[in-house]
């Protein structure tokens, strides 16, 4: 990247600067949701929309608290040949959508025979944050066994703005989950207990292709799979790790559906040692599926059982202790790490 | 509002081939010839045909899991339904739709929508789409009366009222949900009168009179179109068959029934034809017999396409 002007932005400004890049490029592309362009309003929950009215004003729509209702009019201005991206507050609310997003933006193009489009992005913030268990859930793993939609999840300011544009120009429906302790809000909606997910972002145009993976860490010893905010929390475990003589490597899938395999089972080959490391329950998660795949395909590979560390089987929980427990942290990944290291077979 | 002859006879046309169309794919499932299931319109034809004869070609519909008779209104052929039907790859959605999800864009028809309210938001969305783009279309959102108690309903009716839509909400009214009766589910007199609650326009009128409908919607089409913003069209009218195939509704009192025959719109049109002179009997008989060869043809069309290859499942979608 010598010679590339640079400038530092975190999740949000660089999904702000990709939506407005793709809606001066295509007039199109249009963004419908809760609370945003409201002047002196946050621009969505957490800040993503802000200011675009300025220069969108008639391509910022924002709805009545009715997530079916804007979910399928979304779904509807995508078949006749607009581009909306499509947002709640809270990923949880995703639920209040469903059978909008299962049921119709999922389907339609299928049932038509391939004559309808459906280019839909959905963004919803995932991520247990002090706010109990209505404002929490890690919903990946109930749209992942969902054909239809695609699914991309960002761990970096890089990724967000890159998958973001992607996800504009694809022909299906693209759901990007962002991690609300990754967004680098600031002000009044920066977020207690946030990472710093922010990039060096080039001045010139660039796409990150949806179904391709990123090795976050190169390493021998054990292969590390983990997403969104886990991410960060595999590469402090590595950190400490390579220290004590362990050398880990950690992938990023970046999209879940399409999932890139080829890059994981390169890595598996090598490693032969697998944790996944997940913030939603650990029952049917995406632990789940990569586990299970592995096993049908890599088994002659593996010298240890696939490890997943994930959240418990309960709903999020508030208290701070409750909640630090819930979510997998550091030493959870180191312990797990180790156990297949030194697994005896 | 002036008819000439031929429109007249068209709008004639245009239920008889929805009513043989069915009968004859009823008799192809009794048979055992068709795989599936289907919903019947039997007796409710006025309601789609009045409707779509107010709408232009690019204007477009959504329907319900009770479809074949909206797409006909709309335009799509016997022979691209029967061969979906029959699931084949000529079929309208190449055999991946069915009976439940009929549908073809090309004619203004979206794939139609199976979840009793799902289809409401999105004709919504079609409605954005156009104001958006400023094309003077109009997009239809047929549903029936169960409908009305999602809450897609209300949340869209709300958006469309906030945003001056250009959609008419048409509500076919035929007083049972499968098997309940609307009474049991709503205290409302008329469901027209749930547009108050949402600041529209709210109109009942009796769905098994074609002109009517034709007439009423002709003017919530043109006040959508103009700018006007969204109409609530309740249409009264019939289900004379059961819910589904196999639903002999036995719910639906006898003299109800005989009542709901005598009124049904296909006879009481051709009757108003008949003694107002616009066509004699040996004229619609006529017409009768060139739909039922018109059908005949798309079944001997749809028995001869070709079959998906089983594979061919994995199409359509990215994987």
């Amino acid at each position: 990247m010598k010679g590339l002007t640079m400038r530092r932005l975190t999740i949000a400004e660089a999904l702000r600067e990709g939506i407005r890049e793709e809606m001066a490029r295509d007039e199109r592309v249009f963004c419908i949701g809760e609370d945003i362009g409201i002047p002196g309003g946050w621009g969505g929950a957490f800040t993503v929309t802000l200011g675009l009215e300025k220069e969108f004003p008639d391509r910022i729509i924002n709805t009545p608290i009715s997530e079916a209702g804007f979910f399928g009019v979304a779904l509807g201005a995508a078949v006749m040949g607009l581009r909306p991206i499509v947002d709640v507050q809270y990923g949880d609310f995703l639920f209040c959508a469903m059978d909008q997003i299962a049921n119709q933006i999922a389907k339609l193009r299928y049932m038509s025979g391939g004559k309808l489009k459906v280019p839909i992005v959905m963004r919803a913030p995932v991520g247990v944050t002090g706010r109990g268990a209505q404002h929490a859930q890690s919903l990946e793993p109930f749209f992942q066994c969902l054909p239809g939609i695609k699914i991309v999840v960002p761990s970096t300011a890089y990724d967000a703005k890159g998958l973001l544009k992607s996800a504009v120009r694809d022909e299906n429906p693209v759901l990007m989950f962002e991690h609300k302790l990754l967004y680098g809000a600031k002000g009044a909606r920066k977020e207690t207990g946030s990472v710093d997910a922010s990039s060096d972002i080039p001045d010139n145009e660039y796409l990150v292709p949806i179904g391709k993976a990123v090795v976050r860490r190169e390493g021998t010893d054990v292969t590390i799979i983990a997403t969104l905010l886990m991410v960060h929390r595999a590469l402090e475990a590595a950190e400490t790790l390579a220290a004590e003589g362990i050398s880990a490597e950690v992938i990023d899938p970046r999209s879940l559906v399409p999932f890139d395999w080829e890059l994981v089972k390169n890595s598996v080959a090598k490693t032969n040692k697998v944790v996944i490391v997940e913030e939603s329950p650990k029952r049917g998660g995406i632990g789940s599926e990569i586990a299970a795949t592995l096993a049908e395909e890599m088994l002659e590979y593996l010298t240890a059982p696939v490890k997943r560390v994930a959240a418990p089987n309960t709903p999020a929980p508030f208290a701070p202790p409750m909640e630090k427990f819930y979510v997998p942290g550091v030493s959870r990944i180191i312990e797990a790490v180790k156990e297949v290291v030194t697994y005896a077979g | 509002m002036e008819h000439d002859r031929e429109h007249l006879c068209d709008l004639y046309r245009k239920m008889v081939r929805i009513r043989e169309f069915e009968e004859r794919v009823k008799f192809l499932f009794l048979e055992g010839v068709m795989p599936g299931t289907i919903h019947q319109y039997h007796g409710q034809e006025a309601c789609a045909v009045g409707v779509c004869a107010a709408l232009q070609k690019d204007d477009v519909i959504t329907s319900t899991h009770r479809p074949h008779g909206h797409c006909l209104a709309k335009g799509l052929t016997c022979r691209e339904m029967m061969a979906e039907l029959f699931g084949k790859v000529t079929g309208c959605c190449k055999g991946k739709g069915g009976s439940m999800h009929m549908g073809n864009i090309e004619k203004g028809v979206i794939p139609a929508i199976a979840i009793v309210g799902g289809g409401i938001p999105v004709a919504t969305g079609i409605a954005l789409a156009f104001k958006m783009k400023k094309e003077p279309r109009v997009a239809v959102c047929f549903m029936g009366d169960g409908a009305t108690n999602e809450g897609t309903f209300h949340e869209s009716l709300n958006m469309a009222s906030i945003w001056d839509l250009p959609v008419v909400y048409v509500v076919e009214n035929n007083f049972y949900g499968a098997s309940t009766h609307v009474s049991l589910v709503m205290k409302n007199r008329c469901i027209a009168e749930r547009a108050a609650a949402y600041c529209i326009s709210g109109v009942t009128v009796d769905g098994n009179d074609v002109l009517a409908v034709e007439r009423a919607a002709h003017e919530a089409v043109l006040k959508a179109r103009s700018g006007g913003g969204p109409t609530l069209l309740e249409l009264l009218t019939y289900r004379i068959t059961g819910h589904s195939r196999r639903d002999p509704a036995a719910y639906q009192p006898d003299e109800e029934k005989k009542k709901a025959r005598e009124n049904e719109p296909i006879g009481r049109f051709a009757r108003f034809l008949i003694s107002s002179r616009i066509a004699t009997q040996e004229e619609l008989d006529a017409i009768v017999g060139d739909v039922k060869k018109e059908v005949e043809d798309a079944v001997d069309y749809a028995l001869k396409a070709p079959d998906p290859l089983p594979e061919d499942a994995l199409n359509d979608l990215f994987i």
